[in-house]
């Protein structure tokens, strides 16, 4: 473990954006236009905290970075224990990132409640950034449960038609998969003490341990069912096309480019590691839903008539993509799992936002009721082709890196699998072109179409780190790879045996990997005097 | 020769101006600059890195530049035990490669500079949009060409695939092209989904996914000659691809319906490169190919089938665009026997013979379209001999080029195919030589109907021979002064490609002939693992003399083509209606092509639509059903449970306050306030006590 | 002469005792009721006084003592709130009293 800094970085990005919400709280609600500075200022601060977390990281250490570690709830061994490795430092920095880009989108698109909006985008933040952190895991929780209430009410309160029925459906959907989750958490927790005869939430020592069998298969459904729900798997994911299509449309780019990788991260970082016999136990079943998923995602998109929930759904299929490669159980399919996470954020994320921009102008979602709009808005048109070819994985654009390494990935395991999954990549480019020709191309059919005014510089700049960043990955991945080394490497250390030699030729080199629990510990700063 | 990389990177570059500045603020003149100065540069450094790879010796005509990291290695377990997944942007010059650049530059420079008239009616922003699509193909087509590694070839490949989209669905206003291009988009993926199947069976199979070390892995692997094998399955797959790129049976639906795009991107992407890179792809496997001879007999027979197929269409067709689409269908299928009977070095040398005469044809075509104001149905043409003289010339030479005529270029190198072919099975070859024989009769069919009878287009006004020098000006409402010649930007190219029509031949003369066949030679060493090596189908030999005969046959059935069309379309050109009213049935089929569209949308596009609405009534009424089924029977139990709340558990609890309420009426009348009544109570209950104390002890 | 025995203090501690309850019974002047309280507490005293001189026993009239303190503090109390109640409504019949009622 490491402190780059030895100064709390990763606290002061988890509070920057509820300092923010200290001084909206203390604006007054009538000055909106201050109250949307103050929000876009933090949002934008946020980020800016964030970025050393890219230049400071080293990606030869294998550990955990930025540690911090403050005692909690010592009676039951809840600590304040947050730390990073390359795959949540890359979330953390997609989450601020979007953050900025949700904030930004939603200058002129809200217009009633606007400070309590912006209270409960960045208390959204916070929750978000926090379970990225957290290495405590009822600090995890503890997050995972936070990021639940403003979203209900931003779905709630500033979504569209449907809006009480989705923010309802979201709520209980996620509580009831997190509630077993916790089910989960405690098996862990009273395991552990009853192995080591302490009592702790210590994430990093849930991954020495060696559970049962037995208790392994449950522990490993109950995390996945609350995984699962938050990803969305297939059965699990009516919510979703719900949600996202009546929540604003920050709300829909958080929800997709952040929040659902709630569950892939959730998998990575707690089920492989920690239960890791059934995690093998179940790749069939988890592999299986995944499949259905991108097949059945894919198919239901096409026949979609509502284009906010037609991107819903190639969310289904994108994220059933990413467990495929998750569950491949091989270092290729891993951190393609883990770059097509980062993909699905940047290109869902700009397709909702793209949603949001003509739903603000026209205030239907209705497919049917555009067309030929790339005569009237080509700087949109452009910005639309070209994420709908990230999205489909068009080479050189982000998409395509990671389903190449996620079907790389799989093919070795299941040729069969490979096959079945490579299929979903053909109707991805069907339903998504039929998009792009019914909105975009043909004459301007609708008079209500004839004078929407292209994008204004703000829009524009909300979008141009997303087409960086899919130009970037999609040309030169390697500083992202090299990132998700070390953490990739762990993961496939408790997972499976079969990839141990290189990654001891790759300790060798590096120096230091595989730090037992004893030293681990040891080399932890210790903070505040608390430990 | 270290900067092969520029090639593409420069055309790339100028689209990148195009797109991202020249949308906005190129005035036309820049913008095209732009795009010609980009390729210009690319050809010149193509012609460099060629002339320098001809001055190495024959064996060492191999030369790979790293440029950048890409995909940093990876572990992953393939069959040879734990390899590393590593793919770098690196960048190969060969034989082969060499020869595409030049095809690919030098077809593409010709073609952006015709575009330069061609397009000039097109708004300013339209017209930088024009080229930047332009320069964007050739960046991803020369990647394509230049990738030493499968992925790398991946990446041109399905770029391609997406400035084809583009291209197609340039006039996007035009429902029949934006339709086009979404086709063409989505059957080039279902190729390509082969393609990267295969390309994970490489890398499962070798570990690595560079083509030079594949090929030397493979040759190391026995030939699989009795069963399907694993290289068998590889070639397989990238034939998917192939088939898909290059317009073959069952996948060439796409390539007809590409004609709705502009005519010279008709003539680049859709005769010259783009489609051709599926020949292109299995050429430069080769030897994994020819370890699989049971794929290559289906390469071979996939290839004459859509051969013969695609020429039979073309008998029909009175679009003049489709016509030669289905004519390109057709030659890629002899690409396609070529490789499949494995005349690795004869598919290449047709490929870029093809490159010159079909770009010709189609560039010329889009001169006349032009002249005609934008009639592309031949029958209202007619006599354009007289007014475009240029045109009618070059085109003439690339109809005979195609069809066979001896000494031009398509003579050479379709009678290498058909000899290669004849070695190789008898019965292919009689089959090719009919298709030739159709080339030749739907070619001339072609130039007669469109240069030769009278007239039949629309009337103009100004009469004849007043060529106005409309073209320069900036696309305004122009009236139409009747057909004319086309400008000098439009003929020049035109000019060029004729004679490497005529020309690219002589690069390939048989030795029957007395030439060397010096191209099979100097594109051997890439179809082979090691240098030096000899080709595999060099055992059977024929005799020079029958070789010469062979040729003979095919010239002649080519003449007799030409002599058919010839006699319906210029002697007796009512023949032609006789005909198809006597043979009404296929004539149908044929104008139907086979049916074949309708029969997709019918099955795959109807079924996959079926399919999604059904899936979708599914995950509403079943998926989400049980969900709110759920959240019904949860509150339904919860209205349960309230009345049962209200009614008997509440109910109890109301008894028991009723019961106090009720009672407590008759005791509150004690309660009078005076207190004497209190204390007379007291002392009436003190003796009442009293006396019992006393009394009941 | 008639000696005087335990049995008349006990005979004349009734009597008062009896009168004081009759008063409180009976009358309708709260003053009046007051007083006959204090009867009663007196024939207590009468009581207390006559058997502890009777037992030789001293806790008796320690006892009286303390009934006597407290009778004058309950004296003193019992007519601040009477003179409070007469404020406010202006009389001291008892029968006015009756606000604890249902």
């Amino acid at each position: 473990m490491s402190n780059a800094a030895g100064f709390p970085l990763l606290s002061l990005i988890l509070f920057t954006p509820l300092v923010g919400v200290v001084l909206l709280l203390l604006t007054d609600r009538r000055q909106e236009d201050r109250i949307r500075w103050i929000a876009n200022a933090t949002a934008g601060a946020g980020f800016l905290v964030s970025l050393p977390l890219w230049f400071w990281y080293d990606t030869q250490d294998a550990g955990w970075q930025f540690v911090e570690r403050l005692a909690w709830i010592p009676s039951i061994g809840a600590e304040y224990f947050l730390g990073v490795d390359g795959f949540s430092a890359l979330l953390i920095l997609l989450t601020t990132l979007m953050g900025v880009i949700g904030v930004l989108s939603s200058w002129t698109a809200i217009t009633v409640r606007v400070k309590e909006y912006y209270v409960f985008l960045l208390a959204l933040q916070t929750g978000m950034l926090g379970a990225f952190m957290a290495l405590d895991f009822l600090l995890f929780f503890l997050f995972w449960e936070v990021m639940l209430v403003p979203m209900y009410f931003l779905i709630g309160i500033w979504g569209s038609d449907n809006r009480l029925y989705s923010a309802i459906k979201f709520f209980l959907f996620t509580l009831v998969g997190s509630v077993v989750m916790l089910l989960g958490i405690l098996a862990v927790y009273f395991y552990n003490h009853s192995v080591t005869g302490v009592y702790t939430f210590d994430v990093t020592q849930f991954h020495q341990l060696n559970i049962p069998d037995g208790l392994q298969w449950w522990i490993f459904l109950a995390f996945f069912l609350g995984f699962a729900v938050k990803v969305p798997m297939f059965p699990f994911h009516t919510w979703l096309p719900d949600a996202h299509t009546d929540a604003p449309t920050a709300g829909s780019v958080i929800l997709a480019a952040v929040l659902l990788k709630m569950g892939t991260y959730g998998f990575i970082r707690f089920s492989l590691p920690i239960v890791p016999e059934a995690t093998a136990a179940f790749v069939p079943l988890v592999v299986g839903l995944s499949i259905i998923g991108i097949i059945y995602g894919a198919l239901v998109a096409m026949a979609q008539k509502d284009w906010k929930r037609l991107v819903a759904y190639s969310s289904v299929s994108h994220m059933g993509m990413v467990m495929l490669g998750m569950f491949a159980l091989t270092p290729v399919g891993i951190t393609g799992s883990i770059v097509q996470q980062l993909n699905h954020g940047i290109s869902t994320g700009a397709l909702f936002l793209i949603v949001g921009i003509v739903y603000e102008r026209r205030h239907t979602r209705e497919i049917a009721e555009y067309g030929g709009l790339s005569k009237v808005m080509p700087v949109y048109a452009t910005i639309f082709l070209v994420m709908t070819m990230s999205s489909i994985g068009l080479p050189t654009l982000n998409g395509f890196i990671g389903e190449v390494l996620i079907l790389q990935g799989i093919f070795v395991v299941s040729k069969f699998w490979a096959f079945v999954a490579a299929s979903g990549i053909v109707l991805g480019a069907a339903y998504m072109l039929w998009l792009y020709q019914r909105t975009m191309f043909g004459n301007v059919t609708n008079p209500k179409n004839e004078g929407l005014p292209d994008l204004s510089m703000r829009e524009i700049w909300t979008f141009v780190p997303l087409l960086v960043l899919a130009v970037w990955i999609g040309l030169y991945p390697k500083p992202f790879l090299d990132r998700l080394e070390t953490s990739v490497d762990n993961v496939m250390a408790r997972v499976s045996s079969d990839y141990t030699p290189r990654l001891a030729a790759a300790g060798a080199q590096a120096g230091q990997r595989e730090v037992p629990s004893g030293t681990a510990g040891a080399q932890a700063p210790v903070r505040g005097g608390t430990r | 020769m270290d900067l092969i990389w520029l090639i593409p990177v420069l055309p790339g570059i100028g689209a990148a101006l195009n797109g991202l500045v020249g949308v906005r603020y190129f005035d036309k003149r820049t913008a095209a600059y732009v795009a010609c100065g980009t390729m210009a540069a690319s050809l010149l450094l193509s012609l460099v890195a060629f002339a320098q790879l001809l001055g190495l010796p024959g064996d060492e005509r191999f030369h790979q530049v790293t440029v950048a990291e890409w995909i940093p290695p990876i572990p992953l377990e393939t069959a040879g035990g734990i390899g590393s997944f590593e793919v770098p942007w690196a960048f190969t010059l060969d034989p082969l490669s060499g020869m595409m650049i030049l095809v690919v530059t030098g077809i593409g420079l010709l073609i952006h500079v015709y575009s330069v008239a061609y397009m000039d009616h097109e708004p300013r922003p339209a017209y930088a949009r024009f080229f930047c699509y332009l320069n964007l193909f050739c960046f991803f087509m020369l990647l394509l060409v230049l990738g030493s590694t499968f992925l790398v070839m991946f990446v041109g490949w399905e770029g391609v695939g997406l400035c084809s989209y583009l291209l197609i669905g340039f006039w996007y206003h035009k429902q029949s092209a934006s339709d086009a291009g979404k086709k063409a988009f989505i059957v080039n993926r279902i190729g390509d989904w082969g393609f990267i199947l295969g390309i994970f069976l490489v890398f499962f199979t070798f570990g690595t996914l560079d083509f030079h070390a594949v090929a030397e892995l493979a040759a190391e692997m026995p030939v699989e000659a009795a069963g399907m094998g694993v290289l068998s399955l590889i070639c397989l797959l990238l034939f998917v691809g192939a088939i898909g790129k290059s317009a073959q049976i069952p996948l060439y639906v796409w390539l007809p319906d590409a004609m709705e795009g502009p005519t010279p991107v008709s003539a680049l992407i859709h005769a010259a490169t783009m489609v051709t890179a599926g020949v292109y792809m299995v050429g430069r496997n080769a030897v994994l190919f020819s370890h699989a001879p049971m794929v290559m007999e289906i390469v071979a027979i996939i290839g004459l089938a859509t051969a013969i197929m695609a020429a039979t269409i073309g008998l029909v067709q009175t679009d003049i665009k489709r016509v030669l689409a289905y004519s390109t269908v057709s030659q890629l299928g002899y690409m396609f026997l070529a490789t499949g009977v494995g005349a690795f070095a004869a598919g290449a040398f047709h490929l870029m013979t093809h490159a010159f005469f079909k770009a010709l044809l189609f560039l010329g075509s889009g001169s006349v379209i032009h002249a005609m104001n934008e009639e592309q149905d031949m029958r209202r043409m007619g006599g354009l001999k007289q007014y475009m003289p240029v045109t009618y010339a070059t085109m003439g030479i690339g109809a005979l080029a195609i069809a066979g005529v001896p000494l031009l270029s398509g003579f050479f190198s379709k009678d290498e195919i058909l000899y290669r072919t004849f070695l190789h099975n008898r019965l292919f070859w009689m089959l090719a030589v009919v298709a030739a024989g159709m080339t030749a009769f739907y070619m001339f069919r072609l130039i007669f109907m469109t240069f030769y009878q009278e007239y039949r287009g629309p009337a103009w006004e100004g009469g004849h021979g007043d060529h106005g020098e409309h073209h320069e000006d900036d696309g305004g409402d122009h009236a139409w002064h009747g057909p004319h010649e086309s400008p000098r930007l439009m003929t020049v190219p035109l000019i060029v490609l004729a004679v490497g029509a005529v020309l690219a031949g002589y690069v390939g003369v048989p030795a029957a002939l007395g030439g060397s066949n010096a191209i099979e030679h100097f594109l051997e060493p890439s179809f082979v693992a090691h240098a030096g090596e000899g080709a595999h189908g060099e055992a059977a030999h024929l005799s020079h003399l029958a070789e010469l005969g062979l040729m003979a046959i095919s010239v002649l059935i080519a003449g007799l083509g030409i002599f058919l069309a010839y006699r319906n379309y210029i002697q007796r050109p009512e023949t032609a209606d006789e005909w198809a009213e006597r043979y009404a049935g296929p004539h149908r089929v044929l104008t139907n092509k086979y049916y074949v569209d309708e029969l997709y949308d019918a099955t795959f596009v109807r079924g996959t639509m079926v399919g999604a609405r059904g899936l979708w009534g599914f995950d509403g009424g079943v998926v989400d059903g049980a969900v709110n089924g759920t959240g019904w029977t949860t509150v339904a139990s919860s209205r349960i449970s309230h009345v049962l709340d209200k009614h008997v558990v509440d109910g109890l609890v109301n008894l028991v306050g009723w019961v106090c309420q009720e009672g407590s009426y008759g005791f509150r009348r004690v309660q009078t306030g005076l207190i004497q009544n209190y204390a007379f109570a007291t002392l009436v209950g003190v003796f009442a006590f009293v006396t019992w104390f006393l009394v009941g002890r | 002469m008639l000696e005087i025995t335990p049995l008349h203090y006990t005979a004349l501690s009734a009597a008062l005792f009896i009168i004081g309850v009759i008063g409180v019974l009976v009358r309708r002047n709260i003053i009046i009721i007051f007083m006959s309280i204090e009867l009663i507490l007196n024939a207590v005293n009468i009581n207390l006084v006559a058997l502890s001189s009777q037992l030789q026993n001293l806790v008796g009239q320690v006892f009286v003592v303390f009934v006597i303190a407290v009778a004058a503090a309950e004296a003193a109390v019992g007519l601040g709130i009477i003179i409070a109640f007469y404020r406010n409504k202006e009389t001291v019949n008892i029968d006015e009293m009756s606000l604890m009622r249902w």
